[in-house]
């Protein structure tokens, strides 16, 4: 039933718009950049207003940098195999993909489009990126989404695991090291990727991720195991103090 | 946690079976016991079985006192053994206690001594006092023997722990089962189990033995089987007859490995891939619906391994190709009869040499994916001879059905598959069945470390080696076939 | 191991090797030079009352039974063969009284009227308390029980060590053979109807070794046991 599933997508974005009036009337109001006049992006999605944050009770990385998505040519969902999603994410698109930290508002230029980076917190374990990109009034399907955090820890945690849900595929970079890689046109579930055992430094720790999403909604959570498949908590998120 | 057999069941048609290796040859075994790292279990006729791993056995010491079907029990720093005798002609018998500190004959503490008679018939009595089995309850301490041989009743008495003697010698046996023999009580959930041999011995393939079980809320019965039956009355659940290549299985003993696993020990009258021998067997002790079950020992076979956890299969981390390759769209160049009409004749299982030229031709990482019925979810699990085993089963080699890619553990503790099998410790699965059902699979060894691990599922799409948790799911697998 | 009724195969090769302490093993019936009776059998009595009810799971508890006759093997052709073969005038159809006699190869043998004080008829007991013989031998019984009413769509269920044959107002309803032990409604018969008045129950039994007894009853269409009746041996 995947195919039918695009038109009901299709579908489901008319009513999404019926459904979250308050976000069409702000773009409405403020234009193409709706952030300078409401803080509120999206029903699960506002601006940070703290310095730091800590994940949720159940470990979850509530606080991110997100850039505006990249438009990318996908023929159908059947198309998001590892190699595919793999090529697809690999490609440059901006200076610095793999290492930049950016700061709220930067921008970046991709096959000529200016992009932004927000940052956001989500209220909820999961970023909505379906939610981000519709709030901003950008094309919510056939898309490539960057997003970054930085993971502060007060000590050196060994044998832990990033385990993260993406809909549709991901792939995730911890430190700069690929560590996981979820393909298909696959739904968000909680601990579907995980990662091998690896270590988060004293201090910080950089984790990103790439999404590549074709029709329907798309979102990502995100979050630390430890050995005992115990959620990791003994962090916090702060983008502001990042080493840039 | 579901409990299967269907898998076991099916491909027990289609496999070859693996019996113990080594020499086998017993009748009457005794409850296997484990002493210094070493496998024992003792016979009729004074015969004994000795094995380091539980696979591979040899012939033992004749223990202190030769007698028909022993059983043993390992209580503090003593091993007592149990073991009857004529005295005088069936069904005028006798049991006698023996007693060791180890049953290692070689060990400077090996010295049986007598403990003399814990149970017997006149003769005349409806009891033929053979057949012990022993049985310290885990609730309360108290220790019990069972005993009786087809004519008339299984009975029960007590013993003194301490001792391994008749608490009290003037108490009247209870009769607790007919017509049977080699009967032993097991316990679990708030049942006492009493598991009993019908059918005839001693006949090679016309050998009728095979195991029945009734149950209890009391150690003293009444033992009732699965239509209410008292086993009084010759009630008994059918445990485990005659099947496969082997005729008359007889005289359970438990083994529990802990960790919910357990297994049996019995013998079969005649294992026609040896003859018509009478030999040991060990296989997985199941529980289903408050009852055992015999459990299979793995089979030689290609299978899809499916966690318990996610119901995710695990494969090569590879980009699959749909079984028939991939769908025609309508409307699209090249174009079939559209997404439901099918081809229209039979799409053939995955080539895998023709799948499999686009995957690395070094180590391949695993994961967990939805079974799709393709190439790189299809497992073969085969023996590897002379590479040891444990109790029931030698180590398999598991590999990509069709290829010598061989599942490994890696030195971080993870899991890989190596480009072909070289028989490395790493690259040996040790695979029981659960209690229900499910499978555990764990490496021979890990590198870097010396903890015990199985393969584990970590989320939905990623497998693992992690400590066996036995409550849990997350080290449980199918064994579908495919 | 069922060393009763097989010693002479395995075991005696097994043990023989390997044993010093085991003294030879004759079959029970062979191990007292005594010719007299030996006493009552521990469950079964005469019978005291003219008729008699079945039990509360409906097991029939009096039987006449003829003390045993010599037989050999309990497969199905062999206790076929034995039980068809003529021992005695109207084998099929007698109604033996307590205490009658028929001789058999120059043997006289006695009806016994029995009550068993359990589900079962012990034939061991039976033969032992008479001094007779319990291995290789093959039993007679009959009973005669006698209904209020018609039952239909009932079934005779029995159980027996070792292999049996039934029969029901004459005509054969149940064989079960090979070394068995008798467990309750082991062999079961298809629907019959039991007819008001008297029907008789006859069965022959088979013992290789060891122990020896039956059991009977009637199960309605529920499976449940049917208690409507006496038995009157009258």
């Amino acid at each position: 039933m995947m195919t039918i599933r695009r038109y009901l997508a299709a579908a489901l974005c008319v009513a999404t718009v019926t459904l979250f009036p308050a976000i069409t009337v702000a773009q409405r109001r403020s234009g193409p950049d709706p952030i300078g006049a409401a803080h509120r992006l999206a029903p699960t999605l506002t601006r940070p207003a703290s310095a730091e944050r800590a994940p949720d009770a159940d470990g979850f990385i509530q606080r991110w940098l997100v850039l505006e998505p990249i438009r990318i040519q996908i023929r159908s969902n059947a198309q998001l195999n590892d190699s595919f999603v793999q090529k697809t994410v690999k490609a440059e698109y901006f200076n610095n993909q793999y290492a930049v930290i950016p700061r709220d508002r930067d921008k970046v230029t991709v096959n000529g489009i200016e992009l932004m980076w927000h940052a956001i917190d989500t209220s909820t374990y999961h970023v909505n990126l379906y939610h981000f990109a519709r709030a901003l009034n950008k094309p919510a399907f056939n898309i490539l989404f960057w997003a970054v955090t930085i993971v502060d820890c007060p000590e050196e945690i060994r044998d832990v695991r990033l385990a993260v849900g993406s809909n549709a595929a991901s792939i995730w970079w911890v430190d700069g090291r690929e560590v996981i890689g979820i393909y298909g046109d696959r739904h968000m579930v909680i601990d579907d990727g995980v990662s091998r055992r690896l270590s988060l430094k004293r201090g910080q720790n950089v984790v990103r991720c790439a999404v590549l999403n074709s029709p329907g909604v798309s979102d990502i959570c995100a979050r630390f195991l430890d050995a005992e498949h115990k959620p990791v908590k003994g962090f916090i998120v702060n983008l502001e103090d990042a080493a840039r | 946690m579901n409990f299967r057999y269907s898998a076991a069941v099916v491909l027990a048609l289609v496999s070859a079976a693996f019996a113990l290796d080594g020499q086998i040859g017993i009748h009457d075994p005794s409850t296997v016991m484990l002493c210094d790292g070493k496998y024992y279990t003792f016979g009729t006729g004074g015969s004994s079985l000795v094995s380091d791993d539980g696979w591979t056995w040899s012939r033992g010491v004749a223990p202190g006192r030769r007698g028909m079907a022993p059983d043993v029990i390992h209580i503090g720093d003593r091993y007592y053994m149990y073991v009857a005798a004529n005295i005088g002609g069936q069904p005028k018998a006798a049991v006698n206690m023996i007693s060791n500190r180890t049953l290692d004959p070689d060990s400077p503490e090996y010295k049986w001594e007598e403990g003399g008679v814990v149970a017997s018939s006149d003769g005349i009595e409806d009891c033929n006092a053979i057949d012990p089995g022993v049985f310290l309850d885990p609730n309360d301490g108290r220790l019990w023997l069972v005993y009786g041989s087809y004519f008339g009743y299984i009975r029960l008495v007590e013993l003194n722990p301490r001792t391994g003697k008749r608490l009290n010698p003037d108490d009247q046996p209870r009769d607790i089962a007919i017509n049977c023999e080699a009967s032993a009580i097991i316990y679990r959930d708030g049942w006492y189990y009493l598991l009993a041999t019908h059918g005839s011995c001693c006949r090679g393939t016309d050998s009728g033995y095979n195991i029945r079980v009734g149950r209890s809320r009391k150690v003293t019965g009444p033992f009732l089987d699965n239509m209410g039956i008292d086993m009084i009355k010759g009630g008994g659940k059918l445990f485990l007859g005659s099947s496969g290549r082997v005729v008359g299985p007889g005289h359970f003993g438990l083994l529990d490995l802990e960790d919910g696993v357990q297994k049996f020990s019995c013998h079969y009258e005649a294992d026609l891939d040896r003859g018509g021998a009478s030999v040991l067997d060990i296989r997985p002790l199941l529980w289903k619906d408050g009852w055992p079950v015999a459990g299979e020992n793995v089979r030689e076979g290609t299978y899809e391994i499916e966690s318990v956890r996610t119901g995710t299969a695990l494969e090569l981390a590879v980009e699959g190709v749909p079984v028939g390759g991939r769908l025609r769209m309508p409307g699209m160049p090249g174009g079939g009869s559209g997404i439901f009409g099918g081809t229209g004749g039979i799409i053939p299982p995955q080539d895998v040499t023709q799948v499999s030229q686009n995957w690395p031709a070094g180590n391949i990482d695993l994961r967990l994916s939805n079974y799709m019925l393709q190439a790189q979810q299809k497992w073969t699990i085969a023996p590897v001879a002379d590479a040891g085993g444990y109790p029931g089963s030698p180590y398999f080699k598991i590999t990509i059905a069709g290829t010598d890619r061989a599942l490994a553990a890696t030195d971080e503790a993870e899991l890989v598959a190596v480009p072909a099998f070289t028989g490395a410790p790493e690259q040996l699965w040790r695979i029981e069945q659960l209690t229900d059902g499910a499978y555990r699979i764990m490496p021979k060894a890990v590198p870097n470390t010396r903890e015990a691990l199985a393969i584990s599922a970590v989320g939905s799409s990623f497998a693992t080696l992690a400590r066996f948790d036995p409550g849990g799911d997350r080290q449980r697998w199918y064994l579908n076939t495919p | 191991m069922k060393a009763l009724s097989v010693f002479p195969t395995l075991l005696i090769a097994l043990i023989a090797a390997v044993m010093v302490n085991f003294a030879a093993v004759p079959e029970p019936s062979g191990r007292s030079p005594e010719n007299a009776a030996r006493g009552p059998a521990p469950t079964l009595t005469r019978p005291a009352t003219p008729v008699k009810d079945p039990d509360g799971e409906g097991f029939i508890r009096r039987w006449l039974i003829l003390e045993p006759i010599g037989a050999n093997g309990l497969t199905q052709s062999v206790v076929q063969a034995a039980v068809r073969r003529e021992y005695f005038p109207k084998q099929f159809t007698i109604i033996p009284r307590d205490g009658e006699k028929v001789q058999i190869e120059g043997s006289d043998l006695t009806w016994h009227a029995v009550d068993t004080s359990l589900h079962n008829i012990n034939l061991y007991h039976f033969a032992y308390a008479l001094s007779k013989p319990t291995s290789n031998v093959l039993f007679w019984a009959v009973t005669v029980i006698d209904c209020s009413r018609e039952l239909k769509d009932v079934r005779l269920a029995i159980g027996s060590n070792a292999a049996s044959v039934w029969w029901v107002n004459g005509k054969e309803v149940i064989g079960i053979y090979g070394d068995r032990q008798s467990v309750i409604d082991d062999g079961v018969s298809k629907r019959l109807t039991l007819k008001k008045g008297p029907n008789v129950v006859r069965c022959a039994v088979v013992n290789g070794g060891g122990a020896t007894d039956f059991c009977a009853r009637f199960l309605d269409k529920d499976d449940a046991p049917v208690k409507s009746f006496t038995v009157n041996l009258g």
